[in-house]
């Protein structure tokens, strides 16, 4: 068969390396998955983001910093210190000869399927600092990304200070670099009550939890500690907007009053982060019981790329899921075990990587009423428009009105003002189609802070649950990185030289005055000019 | 038209498979020509292609080169929406070869009299603020331009409804019905529509439909891929391609590029699987840093794929389906984003006409392949990997 030379046909990607297991993650999951896997002797390569660079912080990615780090994040050696310190397992995955790549963000996962189907094997495009990107290939991955905050908005969100709820715990407690004094937390969830915990005990004040709902809605136990510690929980209120100052964050005005604070703490949603997975083409659904949009897993956690497991919060996260991390840990040895089978070990299992992994609760906290209820109050009902994406400057009623973004400076005539319901016909409202016409998640954070308030104003609008709101699509790389890191190291010869802008198709671009009337493959071998266009 | 049998009145005079750029602007022009007109969409429209191409507008190759420039300058006004079209548009070559190669496309413009003039390295970035020393020469089109994909689609889609024709999303063909030589109904999973004439313009899918006609298309498909960066400062002209890539500075200031290797593969019996990109968008990202060396910093925050059936020759097909009386066919062949306000005013008159007035299309009728090898995919190597489990 002849080949075309501009396809993919006959090129190489440039390949630093092979993994037999890549773990993506280094939380209690990943790791516990990783160690397990290395103790039946698999050869284990254990990635993980932490520590973020500073400039990377600064972009909300991955959490919702909300600026508030302190310098000490710049100084690397003593991020990468604190980081072993506080998740001493890492030092186990040392020992155990386990390739731990801390500050390594896994950006892409590629993996043959019926529309893409050239490489050799599944690869994984990493990116360092130090290093640029870089591809690898693996025999199998475990993902266990975690979790990230749903973003809320409310006029003045935008200041330093707001941050995300795990983005707080990740500065106060890995990192020892929260830079705050005294926090209000949105939200009475068992993350945000969390949250509210550790935040105290890293020593930040608490001043409340402010909760839209009539009652709390997290766990009773965690409701108790908070109230020993004096943290009181004001229900049917919300922030109606932030008092700002010099450095950001001053204060918040609240129905009935205004608080100090220097931290505005999101932790009314958590989320599945699931970017890699639906990048990649997992099949994914949304599951309430698990917070949101999770990858469909069989019973050894595979994903629909059967060598793809996912484990810990990204498989799905609830209340009691949040509190003891021996569930995240049982889910990383169980799906360890099964990969390491399916690698070949013959090292029998320890006895505690049989447990299979606990299911959420059945009747599990309706977090679709409960995260609309939040946007309802939050956004809708606020008294100025604040942008829900804070990259794209959109607010809650441009993306209801799909309004052409305001660099057009479009004035729709009332005849042809079109709002949400003209685009529906029967099916319900699609955030891609919503997102290509506002630009509502466009932006360089990648819809981290937006993209679920936008499930919910949908939903709200619509008057749907939330589930019947599919997903706005991830892509690759789910990570920011500058072209120029980008660039492969080594590009093969072959893509260089057969570099075309299309096809390369010799008639394509031959001039319609200059085709011949019939055609035929042989009659290619007539020369024409052309050029791609 | 079947109007009278009660299972399939919702249908139209005329009858759209696919809200891909091809037949929403075939729709459009229709509407206008106050034709009752559907068009039925699997899901959304322009999710294919249409909204994942590059949104150039220069095909100084094509029959319809002529309409294409006439006609982009009216289409916000036309369609009463905004596409983004900018006109203009800068090649920078960035070695002898790459010159000598988009000289014949300057070639073919000047050819039809439309005006490019030549830039030195200098002149060029001062027209394009983030281009650097490596600049060879460049040609600035006093032609052609650029628009948004997302905003063209949806803007035809609205155009089509506020002229009283009808946009079917979510509503996949599964196959038709038949009088004789004459089609007499378009069947989905949402009902029967009754049609006087059917377009066929469903991408990839329009082989397989047509097939279910007994008409013959021959193409195959392929998957094509994008990446885009954050905002940067607009420069004075977003149309800036070059060094192998083609596309642009959008509006907002992100730059959205491709080219380079693209990969066979069969046409989905479903369509709707996953469209995932690849690692191609490292050798992307290459080329858009050395095109613009001063966004080198810039960063990807997205990349993509689409599908585009592609011809034995790479031109389109716009024509008659010989063997039936009210069936016209179109693919553009993987090159039918800029040129569609002409290709589907082209659509339009072939079915209201049989013929079209405003440019010689003979070239894009389907018997040119009368003598075609019946292994022209293996002869030219567009045959799909297999997909190893
Ligand atoms: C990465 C990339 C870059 C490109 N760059 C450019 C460029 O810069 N300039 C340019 O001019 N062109 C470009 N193109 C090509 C251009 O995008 C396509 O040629 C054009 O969009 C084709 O439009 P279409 O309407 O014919 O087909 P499509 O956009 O494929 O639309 C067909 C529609 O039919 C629907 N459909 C299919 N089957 C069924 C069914 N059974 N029932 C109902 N509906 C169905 C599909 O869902 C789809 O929406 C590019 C393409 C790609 C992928």
């Amino acid at each position: 068969m002849m080949h075309d030379p501009r396809s993919v046909s006959g090129k190489t990607l440039d390949i630093s390396g092979h993994c037999s297991l890549l773990v993506i993650g280094a939380g209690p999951a990943g790791l516990a998955a990783a160690i397990e896997a290395a103790s039946q002797g698999v050869s284990v390569t254990l990635v993980d983001e932490n520590p973020v660079p500073f400039e990377t912080m600064s972009e909300s990615v991955p959490l919702f910093y909300g600026q508030r780090m302190s310098g000490t994040v710049r100084n690397r050696n003593a991020m990468m210190e604190q980081m072993l310190e506080s998740r001493p397992d890492l030092v186990t995955a040392f020992e155990l000869g386990i390739d731990v790549r801390l500050g390594t963000a896994c950006w892409g996962l590629f993996l043959n399927s019926e529309n893409m189907r050239w490489m050799d094997r599944p690869v994984a495009g990493l990116a360092d600092e130090e290093n640029g990107s870089s591809l690898v290939t693996f025999d199998r991955a475990i993902v266990a990304t975690g979790r990230r905050d749903m973003g809320l908005a409310f006029p003045g969100w935008d200041q330093p200070g707001v941050m995300g709820a795990a983005a707080a715990i990740a500065l106060a407690g890995q990192y020892k670099a929260l830079d705050g004094r005294r926090a209000v937390i949105l939200g009475s969830t068992a993350d945000a009550m969390i949250a509210a915990l550790d935040l105290a005990a890293s020593g930040v004040e608490i001043a409340c939890l402010i909760e839209q709902a009539d009652v709390p809605v997290g766990p009773a136990d965690l409701l108790a500690r908070l109230s020993a510690q004096g943290v009181e929980v004001k229900c049917n209120n919300c922030v109606q907007s932030v008092v700002p100052g010099r450095d950001g964050v001053e204060g918040v005005v609240i129905d009935g009053g205004h608080l100090d604070c220097d931290l505005v703490v999101i932790g009314v949603g958590a989320v599945p982060m699931i970017d890699l997975l639906a990048a990649a083409g997992c099949r994914v659904s949304y599951d309430n019981a698990r917070g949101g949009f999770v990858p469909d897993l069989d019973e050894q956690l595979c994903s629909s790329f059967p060598q793809l497991q996912v484990v810990g919060d990204c498989a799905g996260i609830w209340a009691g899921k949040s509190m003891d991390p021996a569930i995240a840990e049982t889910e990383g040895r169980f799906a360890a075990r099964y990969a390491a089978q399916m690698l070949g070990s013959t090292v029998e299992p320890a006895e505690n990587t049989f447990a299979a992994p606990s299911p959420p609760p059945e009747h599990a906290f309706d977090i679709g009423a409960y995260r609309k209820a939040w946007v309802q109050r939050s956004v809708l009902d606020a008294e100025t428009e604040p942008h829900v994406c804070q990259c794209e400057e959109v607010s809650a009623r441009e993306i209801l009105e799909v309004r052409p973004p305001r660099y057009l400076e479009w004035q729709a005539s009332d005849n042809k003002a079109r709002t949400l319901p003209d685009l529906l016909g029967e099916a319900p409202p699609d955030p891609d189609q919503i997102k290509r016409l506002t630009r509502a998640g466009m932006g360089p954070c990648q819809g981290r802070r937006c993209r679920e308030q936008i499930q919910a104003l949908l939903a709200l609008k619509s008057e749907l649950p939330l589930s019947a709101i599919p997903l706005a699509g991830y892509r690759a790389p789910v990570r920011p990185m500058p072209l120029k890191t980008a660039a492969p190291a080594i590009e093969d010869a072959a893509i260089a030289a057969q570099w075309d802008s299309w096809f390369g198709m010799p008639r394509q671009w031959t001039p319609f005055w200059d085709v011949e009337d019939f055609y035929t493959v042989s009659s290619l071998d007539t020369e024409k000019p052309h050029v791609s266009e | 038209m079947s109007a009278n049998n009660p299972e399939i009145a919702k249908g139209a005079s005329v009858v759209i498979v696919g809200g891909g750029v091809t037949g929403l602007s075939a729709a459009f022009w229709l509407a206008q020509a106050g034709v009752d007109v559907i068009v039925i969409e699997k899901g959304i429209v322009g999710w294919e292609a249409s909204g994942r191409n590059g949104g150039g507008c220069s095909h100084h190759h094509s029959p319809l080169f002529a309409e294409e420039q006439r006609l982009w300058p009216l289409m916000d006004e036309l369609l009463g929406y905004p596409t983004e079209f900018r006109p203009d548009r800068i090649r920078i070559a960035l070695n002898e070869k790459q010159l000598t190669l988009y000289s014949r496309a300057v070639a073919n413009a000047r050819g039809q009299g439309f005006q490019v003039d030549e830039l030195d390295p200098q002149q060029v970035r001062e027209l394009v603020p983030l281009a650097g020393d490596n600049v060879y020469a460049g040609h600035y089109y006093r032609f052609g331009g650029h628009a948004n994909p997302h905003r063209t689609v949806q803007a035809y889609a609205w155009a089509v409804q506020n002229r009283g024709g009808r946009v079917l999303q979510h509503t996949v063909v599964t196959g038709f019905r038949q009088e004789g030589s004459k089609v007499v109904a378009v069947e989905t999973d949402h009902g029967t529509f009754g049609c006087d004439h059917l377009v066929l313009a469903a991408g990839p899918q329009t082989a397989r439909l047509s097939a279910m006609l007994g008409v013959d298309i021959p193409t195959r498909v392929a998957r094509a891929e994008m990446i885009v960066t954050e905002p940067l400062p607009l420069m004075p002209i977003g149309g800036i391609d070059g060094n192998g890539l083609y596309g642009r500075q959008t509006l907002r200031g992100n730059l959205a590029y491709g080219g380079g290797p693209h990969e066979w593969l069969d046409a989905e019996e479903l369509p709707g699987g996953q469209r995932p990109s690849s690692p191609l968008m490292q050798s992307i990202a290459k080329r858009v840093a050395e095109l613009l060396p001063k966004s080198a910093h810039a960063k990807v925050i997205r990349s993509w794929a689409g599908l585009i059936e592609n011809t034995p020759d790479g031109r389109p097909i716009i024509d008659r389906a010989p063997t039936l009386d009210n069936c016209t066919v179109a693919t553009l062949s993987g090159v039918g984003f800029g040129l569609s306000p002409a290709s589907g005013r082209a659509i339009q008159q072939l079915v209201m006409d049989g013929e079209c007035s405003f440019a010689d299309i003979s070239g894009f009728r389907l018997s040119r392949f009368r003598d075609l090898e019946p292994d022209w995919d293996a002869l030219q190597g567009w045959l799909p990997l297999t997909l190893a489990s």
